[in-house]
């Protein structure tokens, strides 16, 4: 993380004096996008950096659903399965794409293509089902569309 | 006023959301008025005059809320808009977000300036990537253009934005969990009193509120706090934007004026239910308001008062419509999964109580329900029943309570014959 440091600082001065562990969300978040996950060192780097103790960092990265501790695939696929989807077909979406990809949610195949997940309401009801894809809303979804989106990733 | 809009006051484009096209609509007008020409307790009595209840769930007065706070205490004071929409089967604030990102800005400059807040903040949920970028975007418009920093429109009125961006909890949306998260720790909601008015970012006075209910401050400052009043209905003025799904013609997101007729908004607005089949129920506002029949919506208008009648609420805004022949033994399953995920584990009934609920109904489908179980349900949903320190646990019950009380048989059914009284499925395909 810390090629990210000057990034940081920026992030910073946009917060009232005093805000240091305020930044962990947000230092946790790009870190995660840089390196797809978050490491030990990371999180050793970050508790020198915002002086926070190391316990709450665990804490953040144990607590919130998006954070991750651990490499994934290139694609991540994450079907919504609450109840406005699922009275439009995201359970029938969700077998869909386990027989696709031949994995059960929480699994990625073993090329590392595509880690499949299911999550909890995305705000996309009145376009459901929905599939969220690394950080893109796919809404509408159809069994075919699942089909093109898949085939649409290298 | 037959059909306010307040919200949804123009075509929605490709542009429609940029600074130019919202400044040609009027867009800060109500920012130069108030900087100009009010003090900020002038505000404050304009916006309280208003009546406007909170449009997150709660529904608490605005006016009392923001009255909690003592200009000139000698502290820092913060605001926060809340766009952590979560809450099942809602999505309205996400329209605001994407198509009207500017009225949200410039309606809590409005709020940092009557409650003189130098530091803003807006919590919106981490998987909104798409609203977050419209969002940034229009902030550093809204920036370059002198609304935001040292000197707002060349006044000495300074004040700050900063967009805090979730990572995926439901809890967060409840306002004390949220102020925890922009603290950078766990989204554990926090006792009350002291109230977050009084200690609440880093312990100090802090004022949250929706996305939809902020918005409405750019109109209530343009056309005054007694206009906003004469909308809608008289013990809860103003419009709602509803975001409505489910079995559902014409899904989307409606403004509609407070006191609308529920059925004419079903069956007619939004096209009734899809494939023409019957209305089995509506949950009104997200899941957490209890379920309503078809049969009981008839009599129904879209206000506090009326579905309060009904024993349920506006909470969200976010409505559900369901079918006849969707099972409600599944669906409420269904519910009680993500009530049991989400819960945060720091109050024991809902701890536990998730986990026992999830199990039961989950033992229910399997077919290995007990007689007993339907009691069971109950008598775990009153546990939590304001024993917990966020709403969370009273919401479960709430929805737990609601679907039993109007579906038992199928409940019953299903524990004896091992089977769904219907198929068993959930999904009304948009094509039957």
């Amino acid at each position: 993380m810390q090629h990210l440091i000057p990034e940081f600082d920026k992030l910073k001065r946009r917060y009232p004096a005093g805000f240091e562990s305020s930044l962990v969300l947000p230092c946790l978040r790009r870190i995660q996008e840089d390196r797809g996950y978050v490491a030990s060192e990371d999180i050793d780097g970050l508790v020198d950096y915002l002086g926070v103790p190391r316990i709450q960092i665990e804490e953040v990265l144990s607590f919130y659903g998006q954070f991750r501790r651990k490499p994934i695939g290139r694609c991540h696929v994450q079907a919504c399965r609450n109840i406005s989807c699922s009275l439009l077909g995201a359970e029938r979406i969700l077998d869909h794409l386990k027989e696709r990809l031949g994995i059960a949610p929480g699994e990625t195949t073993p090329d590392g293509r595509f880690t499949l997940s299911t999550v909890e309401c995305l705000a996309a009801c009145g376009t459901a089902p929905v599939l969220m894809v690394n950080d893109t809303y796919h809404e509408s979804m159809t069994p075919e569309k699942v089909d093109a989106l898949l085939r649409s990733v290298p | 006023m037959a059909n306010a809009k307040l919200l949804m006051t123009f075509p929605v484009t490709a542009t429609s959301h940029t600074l130019a096209e919202y400044r040609a609509r009027g867009g800060y007008g109500a920012l130069e008025k108030v900087v100009r020409q009010m003090t900020p307790q002038q505000v404050v009595t304009e916006v309280t005059a208003s009546g406007i209840q909170g449009r997150g769930g709660a529904a608490f007065p605005m006016g009392r809320k923001w009255g909690v706070v003592h200009p000139n205490d000698g502290q820092p004071h913060y605001l926060c808009a809340n766009a952590d929409e979560g809450e099942p089967g809602t999505f309205k604030d996400r329209w605001i977000l994407e198509f009207a990102p500017h009225l949200l800005l410039e309606s809590m400059l409005i709020a940092s300036y009557a409650l003189q807040v130098r530091n803003a903040f807006v919590y919106i949920r981490g998987e909104f990537d798409g609203p977050y970028r419209r969002l940034a975007g229009a902030l550093e418009e809204a920036y370059e253009a002198g609304y935001f920093g040292e000197h707002v429109l060349g006044t000495d009125f300074a004040c700050d934005l900063v967009i805090y961006r979730g990572a995926g909890s439901y809890v967060c949306g409840e306002a004390s969990a949220l102020i925890t998260s922009i603290e950078g720790k766990r989204g554990y909601p926090r006792n009350r009193p002291p109230r977050l008015t009084v200690r609440g970012l880093y312990q100090k006075p802090t004022v949250i509120n929706n996305v939809e209910t902020l918005s409405n401050i750019a109109w209530i400052i343009n056309n005054g706090g007694e206009a906003f009043k004469k909308v809608g209905h008289a013990k809860d003025p103003g419009t709602r934007l509803i975001s409505i799904s489910g079995h559902v013609a014409r899904p989307g997101v409606y403004e509609i004026e407070i006191g609308h007729p529920f059925a004419r908004f079903i069956h007619e607005d939004c096209g009734g239910v899809i494939g023409g089949r019957a209305l089995k129920g509506v949950i009104p506002g997200g899941i957490s308001t209890k379920v309503l029949t078809g049969k009981e919506i008839e009599p129904l208008t879209l206000d506090n008062p009326s579905l309060a009648s009904a024993g349920s609420s506006m909470g969200s805004g976010g409505m559900i419509v369901i079918a006849e022949g969707t099972c409600m033994v599944r669906l409420l399953q269904v519910l009680l999964r993500f009530y049991h995920h989400e819960s945060c584990g720091q109050c024991t009934p809902c701890r536990e109580g998730m986990g026992w609920l999830h199990r039961i109904i989950d033992r229910i489908v399997a077919g290995e329900g007990r007689p007993e179980d339907i009691e069971r349900l109950y008598q775990i949903s009153k546990w939590n029943d304001g024993t917990t320190i966020c709403g969370m646990g009273d919401a479960a019950g709430y929805a737990t309570s609601g679907i039993l009380n109007k579906f038992r048989d199928e409940f019953e059914y299903w524990i004896e014959h091992k089977r769904s009284r219907f198929d068993g499925t959930l999904e009304c395909p948009r094509s039957s």
